[in-house]
């Protein structure tokens, strides 16, 4: 299949960029987008012309690397899915596909496709951990946990951090990350000593950098992991109780 | 021939550990802040162990080439972990781990260093929990296990097919936690390329910054290497896209010899290859063979849709050669036994180059609802790449490069051949032997991380206090001279073909020549091709762009081009290993039905390397191997 593309170049340190038109010939429709890119990039650097970059590197949805707007919405038409997985096949010859980096005021691009999600980390290092130090856990079996409880926290402990909420959200909000590790540790029983603490501190951070959530719910449509917006309904719970009890 | 000396404790084996903790000096906690320990890396060996240094009170800079600790390959881990509890009540027990990991390792691993690791596996289980993994629980609240490739026993612990995502997550959120305090600096983006040596000793590296190009130096009192593995010399395979073997290959050019690097493990459950354009192979959990039963047409030339062919007319070929494990046989084995019916005619898909994977006979028996639960993501992610859907027809596999045992040669103590050097995880040679077993590698990363380098650190620092050495030293600019010089050689190449296209081509040698079935023919060939096609890449490589900006093709360049020296490297280990053991397969040494065949008597060692100069051979150590509580023995799974 043959596609023209339309991809956001941006050289590094400038504050500007612009679309630059690209053919993509012979694509297989069995390739990823990703794998596409590769075939546009290798007929760059033959015509002499620098790459397209892009941030990548497990190319199977787990690492979080890779994160692109296709034609609009984080990580293109298909949804539960990243950039990497996404194939061709869900494209028609002829198609026009615009290529753009994550929008957001928290992620400045850094060049062409990638950008700085490094407010991401700050708000794990906020309180999204167990404080627990080497060598001083108890027998794994010494606290149960039950089953539909180890489910629920697995669906939330599922985000690769890939940022795909919040470039989605018109708000640039950064709940629906926030909220997915708040209740990952905040429903195991592990995780309740420091529960209370933890959604105040990593709330804090968040307002920082981000914008604010008025559940317009874009997040979860384009998460690669599907994961609910009932976690940031669980996790202004939380913090309205944490609030209160900090009295 | 020098002598490896692996320092191994006194005693018998079970003892060692203890022996070892109970003896080794330690650093006290007031002096342990004025140590810097270096650690490259944040996998699961690298994270956990920068996390547990920093808890410890030591200051800590941690380098990622990635722009966030979490991007490791490790994340991508999908079966699970091993440890020796015996929740299940089969049999296992700590002896039994290390005894199933000896002999998956077809008795070329070092006994001590394995029973560590099986001792240590019921640590990092408690670790885990307590940081939160969510690891499956039956319904009463205790964790539940499953069974892994090449072992009779249900000691896998898993959190759906996400294990090395959700333990590198434990590990990446307590090294967060200590970001927070200002106990580890983090360098992301930021990428090592080279070890400083001072005096004989390890004190620091030159990184490369990768967004501003900077050139700098760091230096420290330990360096600890968490780089991963180098299946990507095979260009496909299931590591990451920037999974490199460039730290433990610089650290190989400063003295630092490479161990075993003929070792290199294809796992037989791979999505098969669909074209050209492909840029890694995606691994099918190794857990999938749980369940799933494995199969081709008995006739060759049988091309009729898989749900049309009746059962006798298929052949379960692992279940027929080797009857006490079947379909989980180890992966070498399985590895192996897909290529043999694939050279026979009788491989399936596209090019005949696959194997079905067959799940109706479970889903039958335990529900769909069931399979859903236990592998739902991994059979999503096939039918995305595949358009086909596993719950209605079997799976198509073929086996990859997946994953290394070779790599930096280290002692008991996980210190390299250079002092101060550390390698832990995948980087290093030590646990697997020729072959690891399926769930073992999550378990080696986090018991170098979280409890054997935290130990044995403090051993060597304890004789280094003032002994810092000054960044203003000869041997740091020297090193870094050498760094920049060597970017500015690939800039300036001024050649006409992309870095992939040479990557591809070193690939496609290695796989014909290095791959699953070696010849001393085939090694030979395959050297001269490396080192011809090396000299053309430094010739006619094109890398646009400029150093001091963002430029993957740079990145690419510099790790490519360490690719080719490893590669004549594992050509030269493999044509010296004249047997057949676990994934290294000679076919001029092979029994009368195709299994491996050792030669205890003149191969029973590591073989570890020295880098002697860019033009001469390298010079072969030997450690030979003693067993003192495990009996050589053919390694049968029949």
């Amino acid at each position: 299949m043959n596609l023209t593309l339309h991809v956001w170049r941006q050289a590094a340190g400038s504050p500007e960029g612009r679309f630059v038109q690209y053919e993509a010939r012979d694509i297989s429709p069995d390739a990823s987008f990703l794998e596409m890119l590769d075939v546009v990039n290798e007929q760059l650097i033959e015509k002499g012309e620098e790459p397209i970059h892009f941030e990548h590197d497990c190319r199977e949805g787990i690492c979080g690397s890779c994160g692109m707007m296709i034609n609009g919405i984080a990580h293109g038409p298909l949804g539960g899915t990243a950039t990497c997985q996404l194939h061709m096949r869900h494209f028609r010859d002829g198609d026009e596909i615009r290529v753009e980096p994550w929008r957001a005021r928290a992620f400045p691009v850094i060049k062409d496709l990638i950008v700085d999600r490094s407010p991401l980390d700050k708000i794990i290092q906020a309180g999204g951990f167990i404080s627990i130090n080497t060598g001083s856990a108890p027998e794994a079996n010494m606290i149960p946990v039950p089953k539909v409880v180890q489910e629920r926290a697995m669906d939330a402990a599922e985000c690769i951090e890939c940022g795909a909420c919040v470039a989605q959200c018109p708000n640039g909000a950064a709940q629906l990350f926030t909220a997915a590790k708040v209740s990952h540790l905040g429903l195991l029983p592990q995780g309740q000593p420091e529960r209370y603490e933890r959604v105040l501190r990593m709330v804090e951070v968040m307002e920082q950098y981000f914008g604010s959530c008025t559940m317009f719910r874009e997040c979860e449509a384009v998460c690669p992991k599907e994961i609910s917006t009932d976690f940031i309904a669980r996790m202004n719970r939380d913090y309205i109780v944490a609030r209160f009890r900090s009295r | 021939m020098s002598e490896l000396d692996a320092r191994i404790p006194p005693g018998p084996v079970a003892e060692k550990w203890s022996y070892a903790k109970n003896h080794y000096k330690l650093v006290n906690p007031t002096n342990k802040r004025k140590f810097d320990i270096i650690v490259i890396g944040a996998g699961l060996a690298g994270a956990s162990a920068a996390a547990s240094f920093a808890e410890l009170g030591y200051n800590v800079k941690c380098f990622v080439f990635h722009d966030s600790p979490r991007r490791a390959h490790s994340i991508a881990a999908q079966g699970g972990i091993n440890a020796a509890k015996n929740y299940q009540n089969d049999g296992d027990s700590i002896y039994r781990l290390f005894y199933d990991t000896v002999k998956g390792g077809d008795y070329r691993s070092r006994e001590a260093n394995v029973y560590r690791l099986a001792e240590l596996s019921v640590n990092i289980i408690d670790q885990a929990v307590a940081q939160g993994v969510p690891f499956a629980r039956e319904y009463g609240g205790t964790l539940e296990n499953r069974s892994f490739g090449g072992v009779q026993v249900s000691r896998t612990f898993y959190a759906r097919g996400q294990t090395g995502q959700q333990l590198l997550l434990g590990a990446f959120q307590a090294l967060e936690r200590q970001i927070a305090l200002g106990r580890v600096t983090m360098f992301p983006r930021h990428e090592m390329l080279d070890v400083v040596v001072v005096d004989g000793q390890a004190k620091g590296i030159i990184t490369r910054n990768l967004v501003t190009g900077a050139i700098d130096v760091h230096a420290g009192d330990a360096i600890v290497l968490g780089t991963g593995g180098y299946s990507n010399v095979f260009y496909l395979s299931t590591n990451a896209k920037a999974s490199n073997c460039t730290a433990i290959w610089r650290a190989y050019r400063r003295g630092a010899y490479f161990a075993n690097p003929c070792y290199t493990q294809i796992h037989p459950t791979c999505i098969p290859q669909t074209g050209e354009y492909q840029s890694k192979l995606t691994l099918m959990s190794e857990s999938l063979r749980n369940d799933g039963r494995i199969w081709v047409p008995k006739q060759k030339g049988d091309k009729r849709p898989p749900n049309e062919i009746p059962e006798g007319d298929r052949d379960y070929y692992l279940e027929r050669k080797y009857p006490s494990f079947g379909n989980l046989a180890p992966r070498d084995i399985a590895s192996r036994g897909a290529k043999e019916v694939c050279d026979e005619g009788r491989g399936v898909g596209p090019g005949g180059r696959g194997v079905y994977l067959d799940f109706s006979e479970s889903i039958k028996r335990l529900g769909r609802k069931t399979i859903e639960e236990r592998y739902g993501n991994l059979f999503e992610m096939y039918h995305d790449i595949t358009a086909e859907d596993p719950y209605v027809v079997p799976m198509r596999i073929y086996p990859a490069p997946h994953y290394t045992m070779g790599g930096s040669w280290v002692d008991y103590a996980l210190m390299a051949t250079i002092p101060g050097l550390f390698v832990i995880g995948e980087a290093n040679f030590s646990d697997h032997g020729a072959n690891r077993l399926g769930a073992s590698a999550l378990m080696q990363g986090l018991a170098d991380g979280y409890f054997v380098i935290p130990t044995t650190i403090a051993e060597y620092l304890s004789g280094q206090m003032n002994k810092k050495v000054s960044p203003d030293r000869a041997e740091f600019k020297q090193a870094r001279a050498d760094v920049d010089d060597r970017v500015k050689r690939l800039l300036s190449a001024k050649g006409t073909r992309s870095v992939d296209s040479f990557h591809r081509e070193l690939g496609h040698i290695m796989w014909e020549y290095c791959g699953m079935a070696r010849s001393a023919e085939g090694l030979k060939k395959a050297r001269v091709e490396v080192r011809a096609l090396r000299d053309r890449y430094w010739r006619e490589v094109r890398v646009l762009g400029t150093g001091e900006e963002p430029n993957q093709s740079l990145e690419k360049a510099g790790r490519v081009a360490d690719f080719f020296e490893l590669a004549e490297l594992m050509c030269i280990d493999a044509l010296h290993r004249e047997e057949s053991c676990g994934g290294h397969f000679r076919v001029e040494y092979q029994t009368a039905d195709g299994e491996a065949l050792r030669n205890d008597d003149k191969f029973l060692y590591v073989a570890a390397w020295e880098f002697t100069g860019d033009d001469d051979e390298p010079r072969l150590h030997k450690e030979p191997l003693t067993y003192e509580e495990v009996k050589l023995a053919t390694r049968s799974y029949k």
